[in-house]
Formats: structure tokens, C-alpha cells, sequence
């Protein structure tokens, strides 16, 4: 690079920045005007902004701005004014009779509205966004229920959940695993289960119903009841409507009377307000089988 | 002008221009991150934190190595739909034992961070073996070698001693019994006294994957079902000058 400072100038008047590589030189232009008055732009809001927001970091914290802003408080004040714009409805939503919201027009259609958007948040990875249930995640939509399809048996289920440590009050029953803890022989087990699937009128092998049928009034009717249609109180399944939580095949029911089953559910009183678990109670409840 | 005439210097020296370079790299640097190591309010006091159990922290190597977190951030940001949503917005506490953070970058699947107790053990079996089984519209893999692959917790005690190496407060007795909790954290009919003494009341003590041994699913699922649950909001004052 040589340092010889030429005395060319372009059309513009303009001359060359001095340095030459080899003989290349280069044009000393300015820059465009409005991308200089832009940069300028940027330095002026970048003053204003250091003293309107928190900014510069000092000993105890950053300064916090002469706005005031914050993350934290804005996100309260939003949350707040939703609450505010919603506190009247809420109110009455959580003191009303529960089986008289159905009735009041306005309150039904905002809980029912309110409790779809929990039910999706918060219940649809297990019970599915139709509410259709899956193998193990019982069908909201049915009018089969294990432990009560009336608003207050649902709002309590909601509100604590089922076999979970958290809830004192959580639905509870456990039923034996009669295989794995050798209360059956396997062959015990399988007599029980072809006069289960004889109760709801599956294919079974009928030469076992008779034993099985001794075994179930031994084991198994003061849960689920002589005719097996079952008993809210614990949970104890319908065995008689052919509707299958854990599934119908023979091997799934020999798999449930072996192992036994313990669905649990979580409780919802802890993440969720009074008020929203009452609307996902009305969503719920109105999704086919409420009684 | 002198000063500019000086810059030729730097522009003539490949050597002194990276140094100077480096320099002011340097010092943007320091107004950036060092003030944050004092800054008071940086990690704010919370109760509840504690460093994670044996079996946790295995579940999260596992996290890490399925490499979870290019799906599924740590991270509640402080938005009304996100606290709506995924629950109370995280704070720097929460992470603070973590080496790495697994705040994440991007949602693929849903944030993690206050997955805790939202779903049943049973759901997660289920949710790893197959997600399209709970969850029909995900696009998740599958993960049902986690509970077929057994893990005995050999060299967890290593793991813990190098997370107590960057700063977390395990005890000399964490250390010691390292594998001792370990097993009994996975086995509700073991004497897990010592681990709840150890690590507070409410660590989770169960067979989190339904079956006999300790498996990649136990592990995970304690990690899972932890996450989010240990700050007590009831009793937690947001600073709102933050």
C-alpha cells in the first residue's frame, strides 16, 4: 500500500480516499444522506430509550427507567384487567347452585365457553380434544361414568382427581391384582374372565362361565355387583354395557382381573380457579352424557 | 486528524488490529455479562429449591441425550398466554441448578417447565411408548426403549460430584448415598427415609414406570413429574421491578 495522496476527483467533485493497493484506488463518496440522518435517528432513540427503560446495569440492579416499565408488571396488569372484565361473571359463576347454572342462559353459555378453552389447555392430552378418552383415559362423551356423571360428581372429580398423593379428598379404590398377587390361579383368572365377557354378551368360551361365575360372587360382586353393573361409590366399572376403559379383547380383561388396574388423575384445585373448574365441569357435562 | 492518522497503524498490523479487536469485544463483553454475577436481583431468593434427587438427575442426562430440549423449551416466558397455559412464569431461581439450563430455544412441543404433576405416571408410560396414543395429532417419536432399557445408577455418584464441582450444593451424605437414594426413589417399598430427609418431604417416591427395576422410564418420568413443582407460589412475592 502506498500513501501518495492523489489529486483525482469524479463527476461529483468527490476524491479518493488516499489509499492505493497496487495501483486500485478507491472513491471517497459520503454516504447517502438519508442512511446518515437514519444513523443519526438511531443514536437520538437509543439516548431516549436508556433513560425511558431499564437500561444500564449498576451495583444493586439496572436503572430502572422514568417509565417505570417492567416485564413482571406488565404481565400483571394484563392478567389483572381480564380478571377485572370477568370478576362479575366469575363471581356468580362460583357461587351459583352448581346444577343451576344450566338453567341461567348467559352463565351456562360463558361457563360452557370458558370450560372448552380449560378443557383443551388442560384434560384434552389425556381425554382427548373431543373428549373421545383413549385406552386407560375414560370417554367424557358416553353416559357411562366411573365415578358419577351428575355436575357435583364430576366437579368433585375435577376439583381432586383420582388416586393421586396431592388431594386428601381424591376419589380412591384400589382393586387387587388377583393374578400377580396369587389371590386366582391362572385358571381361576381365566374362568373369571369369560363370565365377565359373558356379562355384556362377548364371545367367551362357555364351558368356564359356570366356574367363573362362582369365582366373580366370591371376588368380585361386592365391587362390581352381582350383575356387574357396578358400583359409583369405588369406582368400580360398569362390566355389563360392554364399554371398555382398559379394552375389551380377552387378553386385556385377563390382563386387568391378573394386574388389576389404577388410573390416576391429577388434581385440578391447585392449578385451576374455583370458577374455571366449575366451567370445565359445565363443558364436561354437557358434552353428551351429563346426568 | 492525529487519532485517525494513528488508526493506519492498526490498519497496516493483522497482529495489533485482532488485538484491539479482541479488546473492544472485551469490553462489550464485560458491561454485558458481568454485571449479572453482581447484581443482586439477578437470582432472587425463593423457597423450595433444592438440588435434584439421584434419580431425577439421571432422568434428565436422559433429557438431554434424546435431546428433548430441541423440541421442548424450560422456559415460561412472562406473557398472559403462556401463564395461562403452561402456569406461573419461571424465574432465574428455578434454573439455578441446572448445568446446562434447559431453557431451550424452540417449541416444537409444548414448554416443559411446569410439567410436574400435570399428568399420571401411567399418561407418561403411555405418552413415551406411543404418543400418537394420548395425543393423536403429535408429531413426537417414539420412546418405549426407555423403559426396556434397565440403568442401575453406577456412575450417577460421578455425575453428582461434577454438578457439585460448577456450584451445586450436594452434601458429602448426597454424595455417599448417591445410589442408595437412587434405588429407593424408584421403589415405594424401599426405606426411603434417608432420601426424604435428605431432599425434603416432597420428593416423589414411586414406581414411575409400573414395572419391576429401574429403567430409562423411571428415571425420566421422576425428572418429568418434578419439573416446575418446587418454588411454592403461595408463599412467592414477584418483584415487580424486574
Amino acid at each position: 500500500m502506498s500513501d501518495n495522496t492523489s489529486e483525482k476527483k469524479n463527476e461529483h467533485g468527490h476524491g479518493t480516499t488516499g489509499h492505493s493497493w497496487d495501483g486500485i484506488e478507491e472513491w471517497d463518496n459520503p454516504m447517502p444522506r438519508w442512511w446518515v440522518w437514519t444513523f443519526y435517528l438511531t443514536i437520538i432513540w437509543g439516548i431516549g430509550y436508556v433513560i425511558a427503560y431499564p437500561a444500564w446495569p449498576l451495583i444493586n440492579g439496572a436503572t430502572a427507567g422514568v417509565l417505570g416499565w417492567s416485564t413482571r408488571a406488565d404481565v400483571a396488569a394484563e392478567i389483572q384487567a381480564v380478571e377485572e372484565a370477568n370478576a362479575p361473571i366469575n363471581a356468580k359463576l362460583e357461587s351459583v347452585d352448581l346444577n343451576a347454572i344450566v338453567g341461567d342462559a348467559e352463565l351456562n353459555t360463558y361457563a360452557v365457553s370458558a370450560g372448552g378453552a380449560v378443557f383443551r389447555t388442560w384434560c384434552a392430552q389425556c381425554h382427548g380434544s373431543g373428549a373421545a378418552g383413549a385406552k386407560g383415559y375414560p370417554n367424557l362423551l358416553d353416559d357411562d361414568w366411573l365415578w358419577g356423571g351428575d355436575m357435583e360428581a364430576i366437579h368433585h372429580t375435577v376439583a381432586h382427581g383420582i388416586r393421586n398423593e396431592e388431594s386428601d379428598d381424591a376419589r380412591y379404590s384400589e382393586m387387587p391384582a388377583f393374578g400377580r398377587d396369587e389371590l386366582l390361579t391362572e385358571e381361576e383368572v381365566d374362568q373369571v374372565t369369560n363370565y365377565v365377557m359373558s356379562l355384556s354378551g362377548e364371545a367367551n368360551d362357555a364351558s368356564q362361565v359356570e366356574a367363573g361365575s362362582v369365582l366373580y360372587a366370591d371376588n368380585c360382586a361386592s365391587c362390581h355387583m352381582e350383575d356387574g353393573t357396578g358400583d359409583r361409590e369405588q369406582g368400580a366399572p360398569n362390566l355389563a354395557d360392554a364399554i371398555w376403559l382398559y379394552g375389551g379383547d380377552y387378553e386385556d380383561i385377563k390382563h386387568t382381573v391378573t394386574y388389576s388396574r389404577y388410573g390416576v388423575m391429577p388434581p385440578w384445585n391447585t392449578r385451576l380457579t374455583e370458577a374455571q373448574i366449575r366451567a370445565v365441569t359445565a363443558y364436561v357435562h354437557q358434552l353428551g352424557g351429563g346426568e | 486528524m492525529a487519532i485517525l492518522d494513528k488508526h493506519k497503524i492498526l490498519e497496516t498490523n493483522a497482529s495489533l488490529l485482532l488485538i484491539f479487536s479482541f479488546l473492544v469485544v472485551t469490553i462489550g463483553g464485560i458491561v454485558q455479562i458481568a454485571p449479572l454475577f453482581w447484581l443482586e436481583n439477578t437470582i432472587e431468593k425463593v423457597e423450595g429449591m433444592r438440588p435434584y434427587t439421584p434419580l431425577e438427575l439421571a432422568g434428565r442426562e436422559i433429557y438431554i441425550r434424546e435431546g428433548c430440549y430441541t423440541c421442548h423449551s424450560q422456559m415460561i416466558r412472562p406473557m398472559r398466554d403462556e401463564v395461562e397455559r403452561y402456569g406461573h412464569y419461571s424465574l432465574a431461581a428455578e434454573s439455578m441448578y441446572d448445568h446446562p439450563f434447559q431453557w431451550g430455544s424452540k417449541r416444537t412441543g409444548p414448554d416443559l417447565a411446569r410439567v410436574g404433576g400435570r399428568y399420571s405416571d401411567e399418561w407418561h408410560v403411555d405418552h413415551m411408548r406411543s404418543p400418537q396414543s394420548v395425543v393423536p395429532e403429535s408429531i413426537m417419536p417414539k420412546y418405549g426403549f426407555l423403559e426396556e432399557t434397565r440403568i442401575d445408577g453406577k456412575y450417577i455418584q460421578d455425575v453428582m460430584t461434577s454438578h457439585s464441582m460448577v456450584g451445586v450444593p450436594y452434601s458429602e451424605e448426597m454424595l455417599a448415598q448417591a445410589q442408595a437414594d437412587f434405588r429407593a426413589q424408584a421403589d415405594p417399598d424401599s426405606d426411603y427415609d434417608g432420601l426424604l430427609e435428605r431432599y425434603g418431604d416432597k420428593v416423589n417416591v414411586r414406581n414411575f414406570d409400573g414395572q419391576p427395576g429401574i429403567s430409562e422410564a423411571d428415571a425420566i418420568i421422576a425428572y418429568l413429574q418434578m419439573l416446575g413443582t418446587l418454588v411454592d407460589f403461595s408463599t412467592f412475592t414477584p418483584d415487580a421491578s424486574r
